[in-house]
């Protein structure tokens, strides 16, 4: 057992855990944040992407040790029912979804993406090669890579609008 | 996953301690590989000795012509790096080709070349670029380091700190990935040297990991363009050959992508 301690969604937060807990288990099972999911569980199908220190990483791939000390942000904390972040309401908007299985990675991955990139430099080459590692199985992501497009180019529009 | 005790290294020499001091443990680089593994449990280290917080094995620095590496630099970080893509374009090309955005966030050099999958990029790019791995113990040319499928001249004890990359006048990486796992199938990385000499290494398709095709460095050194490698393949006796593709499929396959690289370059 060691103590793990970061800070999740903003909150200091810690535990004592066994050193083979996975990240996504601290966060599901010891911190009861479910909207981080765990589809395949092979490292494949991305369902499970967390932001740790600002860049997304598959949070079934890493120890909660090695996340120790880090910033980490999951689905709960980029937006909110009453305020969605935009790339959440361009994924209601444009129906990036069926099951909704994937949809927290897919989101988290879009996010990071974006932030990468610029808002607003995102064509529809470079998403689907940014999609590499997120796995849907009912949409055929082009409603996925429709949502991401739009979002991408309203965060630019509200970027520009702020200044 | 069974149980195993984490270890956060400081230094090189600590993370040497704490090996020599465990039962059965392994170094943990980005663990894109190790804990997959773990997870499947067809692997069980007792110990996880964690270099990637190791400050003098980060980053990447000019070392006149080329560049150095430390181990525990990430994919994402060697493929976004205005030095490497200045110097090597064609290694910054293959960083950013690995895995995913999730797994090169997280993937590191050193723990890739170490665990020489013979499906993995980088050992072709150590190999065609003459690349020198510095360990905690020596430096080997990266040849005398790939010594076979998942097998490295590494002793138990010994730790990948950086990687040392000469220049060179030309460099591209093209590979062929497995539609499904994403995993090279052949990846062939063609480096021309300032001097005009040519070396070609190949990943994904031989049976002991990365190896040079002689035959196509010859070819050119003395006519650089893809029509000097058109007719040139590798010994498919001597390839991989499985449910994703025969040894002869991938033979053809190392003289197209062989084709495409030095069209890149």
């Amino acid at each position: 057992m060691s103590k793990v301690s970061m800070v999740l969604n903003g909150k200091t937060v810690s535990a004592d855990v066994e050193d083979r807990t996975l990240l996504v288990s601290f966060i599901r099972d010891v911190r009861g944040l479910t909207g981080t999911h765990v589809g395949c569980d092979t490292s494949q199908c991305g369902a499970c992407v967390v932001h740790v220190n600002g860049k997304a990483v598959k949070s079934c791939t890493m120890l909660a040790a090695q996340a120790d000390g880090a910033d980490v942000v999951t689905l709960e904390g980029i937006g909110t029912a009453d305020n969605l972040h935009p790339v959440q309401a361009a994924f209601r908007e444009h129906h990036g979804l069926q099951c909704g299985f994937c949809t927290p990675g897919m989101i988290m991955t879009a996010v990071d993406m974006i932030n990468r990139h610029g808002a607003g430099n995102l064509d529809e080459a470079t998403i689907r090669h940014e999609l590499e590692g997120n796995i849907c199985r009912c949409t055929g992501y082009h409603n996925i890579v429709k949502a991401i497009k739009a979002a991408s180019d309203q965060m630019a529009g509200m970027a520009q609008a702020a200044e | 996953m069974y149980e195993t005790t984490y270890h956060k290294a400081g230094s090189v020499s600590e993370a040497a301690s704490l090996m020599a001091n465990a039962d059965d443990g392994k170094f943990l680089g980005g663990g894109q590989t190790l804990l997959p593994t773990m997870k499947q449990r067809l692997a069980a280290p007792s110990d996880l000795v964690d270099v990637t917080k190791i400050a003098d094995m980060k980053g990447i620095s000019a070392n006149g012509d080329g560049v150095t590496i430390g181990a525990a630099t990430t994919h994402f970080e060697v493929s976004t790096s205005d030095l490497v893509k200045q110097k090597l374009p064609g290694l910054a090309s293959l960083a950013g080709g690995i895995g995913d955005p999730a797994v090169r966030h997280m993937g590191t050099i050193g723990g890739s070349i170490a665990n020489n999958d013979p499906a993995a990029d980088y050992p072709a790019a150590l190999v065609a670029l003459g690349a020198t791995v510095v360990t905690s113990k020596r430096e080997l040319a990266a040849e005398d380091f790939f010594t076979g499928m998942f097998e490295t001249a590494l002793d138990e004890d010994e730790i990948v700190v950086a990687v040392k990359f000469p220049g060179a006048a030309a460099s591209a990486y093209a590979k062929y990935p497995n539609p499904a796992s994403r995993y090279a199938m052949a990846g062939v990385f063609v480096a021309k040297g300032s001097d005009g000499s040519v070396k070609v290494a190949v990943t994904g398709a031989g049976q002991n990991g990365v190896f040079r095709m002689s035959d196509m460095e010859t070819a050119l050194a003395g006519n650089f363009s893809p029509d000097a490698v058109a007719g040139i393949a590798p010994d498919a006796n001597d390839l991989l050959s499985d449910i994703h593709g025969s040894a002869a499929y991938r033979a053809n396959l190392v003289t197209v992508m062989a084709k495409r690289a030095v069209q890149k370059a």
